[in-house]
């Protein structure tokens, strides 16, 4: 960007602004973006990255039970909460869940989408019912099973009669037989939400599926490759922008879940339960200590923003694009 | 030969529905259960072993559930959060898109980066200081513009999305630039060109990102139970968590409200299954 270029200031005729100052151009570009972006950079601006910001910053007070009284403490109260056994607890419940929901989601939502797009007939039907569950929304998927983890009249402890398996609390029992460090409770909120999730993951995977040309299969095919072989080496590869598309919205989602716990556990028992942004709700509004819930959360944000991008670094390489 | 390869394909398409019955069953079973129970008497619902079917369905469940909370105003609060969500996020992303794609202006693409940073920030993580905020703008404002117990407060923190943002502009990415250059020399300023030419060659996505945006607010849990404390503005999650708590010994009752707010969106997917892979297809998840 030059400005006051002496040759041009010289000519005697006037000369056109943008040509005189050349950065009015970019300025009036500049502006010409903004008016479209405006909006959005306000909402994002209010309620995006100043709370951010302001939840740092509420880190480093102590409030009293009644949320006013501030006192500034620095890092104290970043060290006390960070080191607490609850919320290690807390992120070892978080990451559990994770690794109990985002795999098994992956993998059913694969067996599905892979059955179901088979030519046959029926095909769409059984397309329909495997992703109807995004119809389900996470207070009606965990109403639901608490009908179906009932102790004493669910179908789940039902089904374990037939095989003479003892009957669960399923989400009152913070420990499984004293082996497990998280028990059933956890296992029964991981169950809900593999079940909320595995209709979106089988419908984006059977998007992904129907995109693969059938030319690939058909010279595979002439070449003589084994069903087996097709799957390894064409479906999976195809599908692997896909997978990982899913892996990542699945995990932030794990890491974000509430209402599932808060429907069937409230956190319990014994913080079987009590994930990060379950604690960060307890504490915040429940108890009133804006403080040590703003460190929780942004722990939690740093935990999302590692994840993802230790998936990016690691799965994203393994990702084949065409 | 022929004989044997037969066998071995009939075989396998018996496996096939074996195993898609099997997952069909799993699938449904919740849904199905839910709908039996919702048409049991009280003692019934609650008796074990637990009914497969209904003996003698009666719709008294639905009745009761309807009057023990005002389950139709929720449903409304619901569609009403969704519905304004849903256009706010499409109307901003289209046009914030178009600005990415076709425009070229000073530090586009630090804002481009910068809408895309707001993706790494969960909104759990930054509830307290927006809680904060929408308190404080009801007490200054007098409850007019912002303020707790509100339809605002349930719509106006998402009315901008960058994931749509993005969705959008991958795929306004696709139109040739050339038709932007035809279209102004025809005289075309931005926003016709954006109406006539970009948007009707939008639909797939636009249908897509309607879809993720409509679910994702239908979804929505803890900030409505943060934010809603009156039946006027609870939405249906909030009113079937309270519901279930309500009348936890009839189970019928919780199941019958369940029921009432999981029709209207499973209605919507049945009929729209086929739309919604095709629009995946064309749109989301192209890398």
């Amino acid at each position: 960007m030059k400005s006051g270029d002496a040759a041009t200031a010289a000519l005697p005729a006037p000369v056109p602004l943008r040509r005189r100052y050349p950065w009015l151009g970019g300025l009036s570009r500049f502006g010409g973006g903004m008016v479209f972006l405006a909006l959005p950079l306000f909402l994002f601006g209010v309620f995006v990255f100043y709370p951010l910001v302001k939840s740092i910053y509420l880190g480093f007070f102590v409030s009293d039970p009644f949320g006013h009284g501030q006192e500034f403490v620095g890092f104290d109260q970043y060290r006390e909460v960070l080191t607490s056994p609850d919320f290690r607890k807390s992120l070892l419940v978080t990451v559990l869940f994770a690794l109990y929901t985002v795999p098994t989601g992956m993998i059913l939502g694969l067996v599905f989408a892979l059955l179901a797009n088979q030519r046959l007939h029926g095909a769409l039907f059984f397309r329909t019912v495997f992703s109807s569950t995004i119809a389900a929304s996470v207070a009606v998927a965990a109403v639901m099973w608490l009908m179906l983890l009932n102790p004493s009249a669910g179908i789940v402890n039902w089904v374990l009669g037939q095989f003479d398996l003892p009957r669960v609390n399923w989400l009152t029992d913070p420990q499984w037989r004293q082996t497990w460090d998280s028990g059933p409770a956890l296992m029964a909120v991981s169950l809900t939400t593999i079940w909320l999730n595995i209709g979106f993951t089988t419908l984006v995977l059977l998007a992904a599926l129907q995109n693969i040309p059938q030319e690939l299969y058909e010279s595979a095919r002439v070449d003589g490759a084994s069903p087996w072989s097709l799957l390894r080496h064409i479906t999976l590869p195809m599908l692997s922008p896909a997978l990982l598309f899913v892996v990542i919205v699945a995990s932030i989602n794990a890491f974000q879940s509430f209402g599932q716990i808060h429907i069937l556990t409230r956190g319990g028992p014994l913080d079987a339960t009590n994930v990060i942004v379950y604690s960060i709700y307890t504490d915040a509004f429940i108890n009133f200590e804006y403080g040590a819930a703003a460190v929780r959360a942004v722990a939690l944000f740093v935990l999302v923003l590692a994840f993802t991008l230790v998936q990016f670094r690691f799965l994203a390489g393994k990702v084949f694009y065409r | 030969m022929t004989l044997r390869i037969q066998y071995s394909r009939v075989a396998k398409v018996a496996l096939t529905y074996a195993a898609l019955m099997l997952g069909a069953a799993i699938v449904i079973l919740p849904i199905y259960l839910a709908v039996v129970n919702s048409l049991l008497p009280k003692e019934q619902a609650i008796s074990y072993p637990p009914k497969l079917f209904p003996p003698h369905p009666q719709l008294g469940a639905y009745k009761k559930a309807m009057e023990s909370v005002p389950l139709a105003r929720y449903m409304f609060n619901s569609f009403a959060q969704s519905s304004v969500i849903t256009i706010g996020q499409l109307a901003t992303s289209v046009i914030a898109a178009y600005a990415f794609a076709f425009m070229r202006f000073p530090l586009r693409n630090f804002l481009f980066i910068l809408f895309l940073s707001t993706l790494m920030v969960p909104f759990e993580a930054s509830i307290i200081p927006n809680f904060q905020t929408v308190q404080m703008m009801g007490d200054v404002l007098g409850g007019k513009i912002l303020s707790l117990d509100s339809y605002q407060a349930l719509t106006i923190p998402f009315l901008a999305t960058a994931f749509g943002t993005f969705l959008m502009r991958q795929h306004f990415m696709t139109i040739p630039l050339e038709l932007r250059d035809a279209a102004a020399i025809d005289g075309y300023g931005h926003l016709r060109f954006l109406w006539h030419v970009v948007l009707p060659l939008s639909k797939p996505a636009l249908g897509t990102l309607a879809v993720f945006s409509y679910l994702a607010a239908w979804n929505q849990y803890l900030w409505p139970l943060l934010v809603t404390n009156s039946d006027t503005y609870r939405t249906v999650q909030i009113g079937l968590a309270g519901l279930a708590s309500q009348e936890i010994d009839s189970i019928n009752v919780v199941m019958a409200g369940t029921v009432i707010a999981l029709l209207p969106m499973l209605i919507v997917i049945v009929i729209f299954q086929r739309q919604l892979v095709r629009g995946l297809m064309t749109g989301a998840i192209k890398g």
